[in-house]
């Protein structure tokens, strides 16, 4: 009976997280910034840290996952004596599920766990109170330009991921184990297609975009401001944003690819 | 008291914060135009008094009246025009760690005045030279001491020239000298731009001796409100003991042990 009871207090305790976290996504993105030239200034600022200082760990991680892709892709598809397949294989593999899913991890890791710690400590410093009482509201000066940039990068992000896959696979599969380079190129063209392939991957991407840097941004602003409660919040948004992702990803595959 | 021209009243609050109680009907006045003192042993809401005052936290019961309104009734967009009147200098300092000292300061200009680039840049003159760091506008706050800082802070805080300006405990933490410049620094500005005053702090000489008027707050009440001059002299013996800093009075040196102790009782008494 107790478990029970506990159980549905733990459910209610979530819905209202998950109610006071979506009250807070609605309220920072309509108090946008008043001035136009004021919220560029700090949407820049955002695009730059969260997504240009994002790009070396995409690029290498890309030019990697997509090197050790065309190479056991290659062990098993010259078996069959069809290695050009290689580079069908890497360019599905990596547009409809790696790109979105493995940048989105390291997304979370990467510029999540930064924005969480950066608000937790603007919030434990009395920075977000000072804005309050100027008669600024810190939603719309320090959440709103960090949300949206998270949304705008990610997506980018994937597709680099994608392009740096492509091009790792291909120093392995025809610089190194010798595919004809013009079979590499036209398996994949013959089978990507734009809207079913690259473009349900950016709709992936988008959506893990809003569900990490939301988690990101809704955990900074409501941690305990102790170094304790940074550290912790920091922790949550990279365990719940990668779960969220994993979860949210086999969701989405199953409305895009479910219906044989 | 009666004669005073109340800037701020506090109206019978009571607030209590995960099921402590912090206030018990508290009234107090701060009147107009006057630096107040509120002191009190550390843990008896006094930075909460200030968050009541300036609405970043909602009594349970009773009224904050800032000159005359209520700022607990009031609209988002009504409380961020009263808040504009109010400047507040944290603990921390709290300046934009992302902004240099100059930015931080044109910062409140921007955003709520009209001003063009070169009138704010003799505004941020200004109050820097009144703080005596001009010299420090390029610097980023990572760059400050923190006497440097709370002055920077304070600058921030009178940027928009408002008519009240509360001091979250500007001592604590400070070396003789920033202290002094700090305690002369709120007189001055007080009474040059006719300022109403807040400041917290349980730095007893430093307070009293800037206090046109003094409250002191002990166990969710107040214990004792007055000119400095009469706060010294008084019998009360709270009063005295938190004046004096005596370590055992009515307010108890040991934290009550309770029904859980983890001692012997017997041992206690050797």
């Amino acid at each position: 009976m107790k478990a029970i009871a506990s159980m549905g207090a733990w459910l209610f305790d979530w819905l209202e997280a998950v109610g006071r976290a979506g009250i807070f996504l609605v309220q920072s993105i309509f108090r946008m910034p008043v001035r136009f030239g004021e919220s560029v200034s700090l949407l820049v600022k955002q695009l730059y840290s969260v997504g240009v200082l994002s790009m070396v760990i995409i690029i290498v991680s890309g030019t990697f996952i997509g090197m050790v892709l065309s190479l056991q892709g290659y062990s098993i598809l010259a078996k069959f004596g069809s290695e050009e397949a290689v580079g069908q294989l890497l360019a599905l593999s990596l547009l409809r599920e790696l790109s979105p899913v493995v940048t989105a991890l390291l997304f979370a890791g990467r510029a999540g766990s930064s924005l969480t710690a950066e608000i937790g400590l603007m919030k434990a410093t009395e920075q977000l109170s000072s804005y309050e009482m100027m008669g600024v509201d810190p939603l719309r000066r320090v959440i709103a330009p960090r949300f949206i940039a998270g949304v705008i990068c990610l997506p980018l992000l994937s597709l680099i991921f994608s392009a740096s896959g492509i091009l790792g696979g291909h120093l392995v599969s025809v610089s190194w184990l010798g595919v004809y380079d013009g079979a590499f190129w036209s398996s994949m063209q013959q089978s990507v297609y734009f809207d079913t392939d690259i473009m349900n991957g950016v709709i992936k991407a988008v959506f893990f975009s809003v569900v990490v840097t939301w988690i990101a941004v809704y955990q900074g602003y409501e941690c305990v401001p102790t170094s304790e409660g940074i550290g912790k919040a920091t922790t949550r948004t990279v365990v719940l944003g990668s779960l969220a992702i994993l979860a949210l990803d086999f969701v989405l595959t199953a409305a895009m690819f479910g219906d044989f | 008291m009666s004669v005073l021209d109340a800037y701020i009243k506090i109206q019978d609050v009571h607030f209590t914060r995960g099921g402590r109680v912090i206030y018990e009907n508290v009234s107090l006045t701060i009147p107009r135009g006057k630096v107040t003192a509120v002191m009190g042993p550390s843990g008896t809401g006094k930075t909460t008094l200030l968050r009541l005052i300036a609405a970043q936290l909602a009594p349970d019961s009773g009224d904050v009246l800032v000159d005359g309104q209520n700022v607990h009734a009031l609209s988002r967009s009504e409380l961020y025009k009263v808040r504009k009147k109010m400047g507040m200098l944290f603990q921390s300092g709290a300046l934009f760690s992302d902004m240099s000292v100059y930015e931080n300061i044109a910062f409140p200009l921007e955003e709520h005045t009209q001003l063009d680039a070169a009138a704010i840049n003799k505004v941020v003159g200004q109050k820097l030279h009144s703080v005596g760091l001009r010299g420090a506008a390029g610097l980023m706050p990572s760059e400050l001491s923190g006497g440097m800082a709370r002055r920077v802070a304070l600058a921030r805080a009178i940027a928009l020239d408002p008519e009240l300006v509360m001091y979250d405990e500007p001592f604590t933490g400070q070396d003789p000298i920033s202290k002094g410049v700090l305690v002369s620094l709120i007189r001055e500005l007080n009474d040059s731009a006719n300022i109403t005053s807040v400041v917290v702090s349980h730095d007893v000489e430093e307070s009293l001796s800037i206090a046109d008027h003094v409250c002191i707050l002990a166990g969710g009440r107040v214990i004792a409100e007055g000119s400095a001059a009469q706060i010294r002299a008084s019998d009360d013996p709270q009063v005295k003991q938190f004046l004096n800093g005596e370590p055992d009075g009515p307010v108890p040196f040991h934290y009550p042990e309770g029904v859980n102790s983890m001692f012997n009782k017997d041992e206690v008494a050797l």
